[in-house]
């Protein structure tokens, strides 16, 4: 503890293990800087935004934690241990499950047949063992079940074909599959950029009840009011390097963005380096 | 989740509207196989109005035995069609596999049935050749499976040295599936019987298992199915692995249906199989169909083949209905594709 004056969210007063974090990422692709050092923490049960303008480095950040680049340099921390993921699989199989822009469900394919889709159930006793059967009804039913959790109850028909519903279900399918199998983190890739009002603001209200549940959430998004919406914290990305970390509380969407741009800069100590939940 | 945000008044009514021929493209995206079904309907009602020898039970006997060989080379086709790609080559994969085990038995003097087994592995061995052309030197299978339908098309020839294995010639065991069974009238083969069995089997297979699962993800969405940590190669090069063991059986059907194992026959077979695939509902880009669909197609082919002759019209017109069945097969699946709940 120092013994100058506190703010409120600046002093660590708890000493909370992040669930997903990085000390000086770097990546370069040729001679331009993606990441040039990045500082990175996710708490337990938080919703933390991550923004900035293009080119700053946000995706790169992201694909770096979610195993789709390596990184050049620097430290990655699982719930505080170290990582090293070469394959997207890799930070599946740790814990680690995305939710891409571009949906990631087969279209063509039922709702229970996609959350299950390259974890499938078999029937117990010899019907499984022998002949392989699945377990349909079983994976109907806990789909089902998993769908209830997140607040979809509305979604009867789990032998739905994926390609039937709208958009924003569409997107609740991936998402409650990723929250499906005991994940650790889940980060989602502009969750919203391709619907509407309406259909964002399901999306969001998934993202609520995934912290009810204590899962930790990444969000990647353009939009600043949904940030500011559903965010407890905001890292904002600025030429490969983070620029500052705030709580939509403490800080108007218009400094959000003037902080992007270089505009403002924040000080360390009026940062929300640590969680604020 | 469409109750989620606000009731509407005046409108409220009109949201769940359905025209009729919505609630049609509903229930056919459902039931990809039901509109072949309707086809072979119609087929048989016309042609048992045009005469009165089609279709009794001796007919659908002979119909039942014309369709054993390219009904048993389109399940193959339809695994490989459902993981979006295609197979030129499952005739002349086919026709070699029946002229290996033919000549196994008959030139070296190998006992019936390993000379069977033998040709089985040389299908399910011609099948790897393509399947890993296509995943690891990522050609187009289109592409592979032309150069590989020549390729065994001319080692039929050269191995066979134009020569047919004529019945006499033959090892019992590879005869086993011309055998008649007789019901009443009603003569099917033991070879319509393997075919059948062959349905019912892959029907399971693509149905409950995960394997199954995994054929209908990779060509519906290689994406999605890479992301879920499907290893999409093994998968495709294990399609082609089981298709090529499945065009072997095809070939031993072939030596029961004919009597004989020639180099030269089922010249059109790699065509027919894939009109039966594709007028049975399955889509051509991969991910949607189902097997028995191109049982029903494969029956309609033989159906229209077999009709006209018996109802004594010109031949020539089996390309003209055939070919316009694929076109609507496939512009069916287009609209079909479309449906939303």
């Amino acid at each position: 503890m120092s013994e100058t004056t506190t703010t409120t969210t600046a002093a660590p007063t708890t000493a909370v293990t992040p669930m997903l974090e990085s000390e000086g990422l770097v990546k370069t692709y040729g001679r331009v800087v993606a990441l040039d050092g990045v500082d990175f923490a996710l708490y337990p049960g938080e919703v933390l935004a991550v923004i900035g303008d293009n080119g700053a480095g946000k995706s790169t950040l992201i694909k770096c934690l979610s195993g789709a680049e390596i990184a050049d340099d620097g430290i990655m921390r699982l719930d505080g241990e170290a990582i090293q993921f070469r394959k997207p699989i890799e930070a599946r199989v740790a814990g680690i499950e995305t939710v891409y822009q571009t949906l990631a469900v087969a279209p063509a394919l039922d709702i229970a047949t996609n959350l299950f889709l390259g974890r499938e159930l078999r029937k117990p006793g010899p019907l499984g063992s022998v002949f392989r059967m699945l377990e349909g009804s079983g994976m109907r039913k806990r789909a089902k079940q998993q769908m209830m959790a997140l607040g979809i109850g509305t979604l009867q028909n789990m032998g739905q074909a994926v390609e039937t519903l709208s958009g924003g279900q569409r997107q609740a399918v991936a998402v409650a599959r990723a929250a499906a199998f005991g994940s650790k983190v889940i980060i989602l890739d502009e969750p919203t950029a391709a619907l509407g009002v309406r259909e964002s603001a399901q999306v969001l209200r998934l993202i609520e009840s995934l912290r009810e549940r204590g899962m930790p959430v990444i969000l990647i998004s353009h939009n600043m009011p949904q940030v500011f919406e559903v965010a407890d914290r905001i890292h904002v990305q600025r030429l490969g390097k983070r620029a500052a970390v705030i709580t939509p509380q403490s800080v108007s969407i218009t400094d959000v963005v003037a902080i992007m741009t270089g505009a403002l800069r924040v000080e360390a100590k009026d940062q929300a380096l640590t969680p604020v939940r | 989740m469409s109750d989620a945000i606000a009731g509407y008044d005046a409108a409220e009514e009109f949201l769940d509207r359905q025209s009729p021929i919505k609630r049609v493209q509903a229930v056919l995206h459902g039931y990809p196989w039901l509109s072949p079904a309707i086809v072979l309907a119609i087929t048989v009602i016309i042609f048992r109005l045009a005469s009165s020898k089609f279709a009794t039970p001796t007919d659908l006997g002979v119909i039942a035995q014309q369709t054993a060989v390219v009904g048993t080379l389109a399940i193959g086709q339809t695994l490989i069609i459902l993981t979006a790609g295609i197979d030129l080559s499952c005739g002349a994969i086919m026709v070699f596999s029946s002229m290996v085990m033919a000549k196994t038995a008959f030139d070296q003097g190998v006992p019936g049935l390993p000379a069977l087994l033998i040709g089985l592995a040389v299908g399910g061995l011609a099948g790897a050749f393509n399947g890993l052309l296509i995943t690891r030197v990522k050609l187009p299978p289109f592409i592979v499976t032309l150069g590989s339908l020549g390729i065994f098309q001319s080692l039929t020839l050269l191995y066979a040295t134009g020569r047919t294995v004529r019945n006499t010639e033959l090892a019992p065991e590879l005869k086993w599936l011309g055998r008649a069974i007789d019901l009443g009238g009603f003569r099917i083969t033991t070879g319509v019987i393997v075919m059948l069995v062959l349905y019912a089997v892959l029907a399971y297979v693509l149905r409950y298992t995960a394997w199954g699962t995994h054929v209908y993800a990779v060509g519906d969405d290689p994406d999605a199915a890479r992301l879920a940590g499907i290893q999409n190669n093994r998968v495709i090069i294990s399609v082609f692995v089981v298709a090529g063991f499945i065009f072997a059986i095809a070939g031993w059907v072939l030596i029961g249906r004919v009597n004989a194992a020639s180099p030269n026959s089922g010249i059109d077979a790699n065509l027919d199989s894939i009109t039966a695939v594709v007028i049975g509902g399955t889509s051509l880009f991969g991910g949607r169909g189902r097997v028995i669909g191109s049982l029903i197609g494969a029956l309609i082919v033989t159906s229209v083949d077999h009709g006209l002759s018996v109802a004594g019209l010109d031949q020539n017109y089996k390309q003209l209905a055939i070919g316009c069945l694929i076109i609507v097969a496939v512009t069916a699946d287009q609209w079909i594709r479309r449906a939303r709940a």
